[in-house]
């Protein structure tokens, strides 16, 4: 008897297709893409602002085409996305301990919404909706 | 083996994916949403509103980290990502990414000293 | 005891014969409180008894029966049956070499485990006769989820990083350094981060969470090692502002 073990080999391209959890895990990375998208109009709209009333105007026209609604409801599918699977897991990197008596995952994950809620809020209310 | 430096770019990862999670959705809704959908008068964002709010040296330091934190984030998750498509030229990717990430936050500053 | 018949399609490789892996189908008659390692049992007792695969307690606690179980990387010993559609695919676990038939060559784990120091390096060694090193129910508590650990390797087959990776340490040798890194009784840690704060440790790991969620014990080595990312990043910027703090 010789030994001759066998080795598998694993498509580095699509391997993520092989199982829901690991599709699941790719659409959370790939949200990296249109927050970062987000960013760049972010950059964009400071620069106009910094270039006076009539780029301005027409940064904010530019921000109500059909195409800037499209990709700002995609954005915002993603980033929710973010924020759910950045805070379910939450209890993961920070538990908390005292004493003895380990922090419910449920609490700190609920605490996490609360304050995500409450700033949402303030933001809109902000910015006067 | 030796001790990684992934801890400067992780720890501005997790600032920025925190940062995000809690922040991007609502901004999102403010600066692209809002206004199509009619939920803000136009007056809300005009010129005038706006350059007198970022006056403020706090202001400008919150709007400077909506743009740092996230993009430095998305930079890094990118990073990732793309290994995880099968590009295995690290070196090159990092370039670009980290690249983005460092030209968004000068173009911030260079916008936010200008206002 | 009702009997269902299941078919069995077990992959099969013999290094003295095969070339690659082929599949061999086989009905089983099951009982209703069987698990699959039952099934598995019957086909070596009945049918064929070259089949070659690794069990030993059957309730949970070897960590030795792991296979894929239709694509999952599950104990044989603690899927039952009754769950299961009449066709079931079983397979040598994944991200391992094949040694023969559901065998596979833990080698490569074995010395990543090792590699990270999993056993208490206490302050100064005690005679058995001065007893034993106290703790507290409080300070056992922060680490006893990671004791659990039965080095089933489920977790390595269920994770991308370390099929992908060059090299990666993995979830489960991670969970164990973490589990002593927070034992009260232990002063490693600065002695393990030479592995587990290298590329190849931590930051290889990208936080997919297959590890925890197929973990038979719920160790949640994903956890785990997100908090060392944590505690390693305070350590890297400590470390910058007072060279030479831990030496």
């Amino acid at each position: 008897m010789s030994r001759k073990p066998y080795i598998r080999t694993l498509s580095s391209t699509s391997w993520w297709l092989a199982q829901p959890r690991y599709i699941r895990y790719m659409a959370r990375e790939v949200s990296c893409v249109l927050i970062g998208a987000y960013t760049g109009v972010i950059v964009v709209g400071l620069l106009r602002l910094s270039e006076g009333a009539n780029a301005w105007a027409g940064f904010v026209a530019a921000m109500q085409t059909p195409a800037s609604v499209v990709f700002h409801l995609l954005a915002l599918a993603f980033a929710l996305y973010h924020t759910t699977t950045w805070f379910n897991v939450t209890p993961k990197a920070m538990p908390l301990q005292f004493g003895d008596t380990q922090v419910p995952g449920s609490i700190i994950i609920g605490a996490h919404y609360a304050g995500w809620i409450v700033i949402s809020a303030a933001l809109l209310l902000l910015a006067g909706v | 083996m030796a001790r990684s430096n992934k801890p400067i770019v992780w720890s501005l990862f997790a600032a920025g994916g925190t940062f995000a999670a809690f922040v991007t959705p609502a901004m999102i809704v403010v600066t692209g949403l809002a206004l199509s959908f009619g939920l803000l008068p136009p007056e809300a964002l005009s010129y005038e509103r706006l350059s007198g709010l970022i006056e403020n040296p706090i202001a400008k330091g919150i709007v400077f980290l909506t743009v740092f934190l996230p993009a430095w984030h998305a930079a890094h998750r990118l990073r990732i990502t793309a290994h995880d498509f099968g590009i295995r030229e690290d070196g090159l990717v990092m370039m670009v990414c980290y690249g983005l990430a460092s030209v968004a936050t000068v173009m911030a500053v260079y916008a936010l000293l200008s206002l | 005891m009702s009997l269902r018949t299941f078919e069995l399609e077990i992959m099969r490789y013999d290094p003295d014969k095969d070339s690659e892996p082929r599949f061999e189908t086989f009905s089983v008659p099951c009982e209703e409180d069987w698990v699959v390692l039952d099934a598995v049992n019957y086909v070596k007792d009945n049918l064929d008894r070259t089949l070659s695969y690794r069990w030993s307690c059957h309730m949970a606690v070897c960590g030795s029966c792991g296979m894929m179980i239709n694509g999952e990387p599950s104990l044989s010993c603690k899927t039952f049956m009754r769950h299961m559609p009449d066709k079931i695919r079983i397979e040598p676990l994944a991200n391992f070499p094949i040694e023969r038939d559901l065998v596979v060559v833990m080698d490569d784990f074995m010395d990543k485990l090792a590699s990270v120091k999993p056993y208490l390096v206490a302050k100064e060694k005690k005679a058995v006769e001065d007893g034993s090193y106290l703790q507290s129910p409080a300070q056992l508590k922060k680490f006893k989820q990671y004791t659990l650990c039965i080095n089933c390797t489920l977790c390595y087959s269920a994770c991308p990083q370390y099929a992908l990776g060059e090299g990666f340490v993995g979830p489960a040798a991670l969970a164990l350094a973490h589990r002593y890194n927070l034992d009260s009784r232990d002063v490693g840690r600065s002695a393990r981060a030479d592995v587990v704060a290298s590329n190849e440790g931590i930051w290889e790991c990208s936080f997919v969470g297959a590890c925890s969620e197929v973990c038979p014990e719920h160790v949640d080595p994903a956890g785990a090692i997100q908090q060392t990312k944590i505690a390693s990043t305070l350590d890297y910027f400590k470390d910058l502002i007072t060279p030479g703090r831990d030496k």
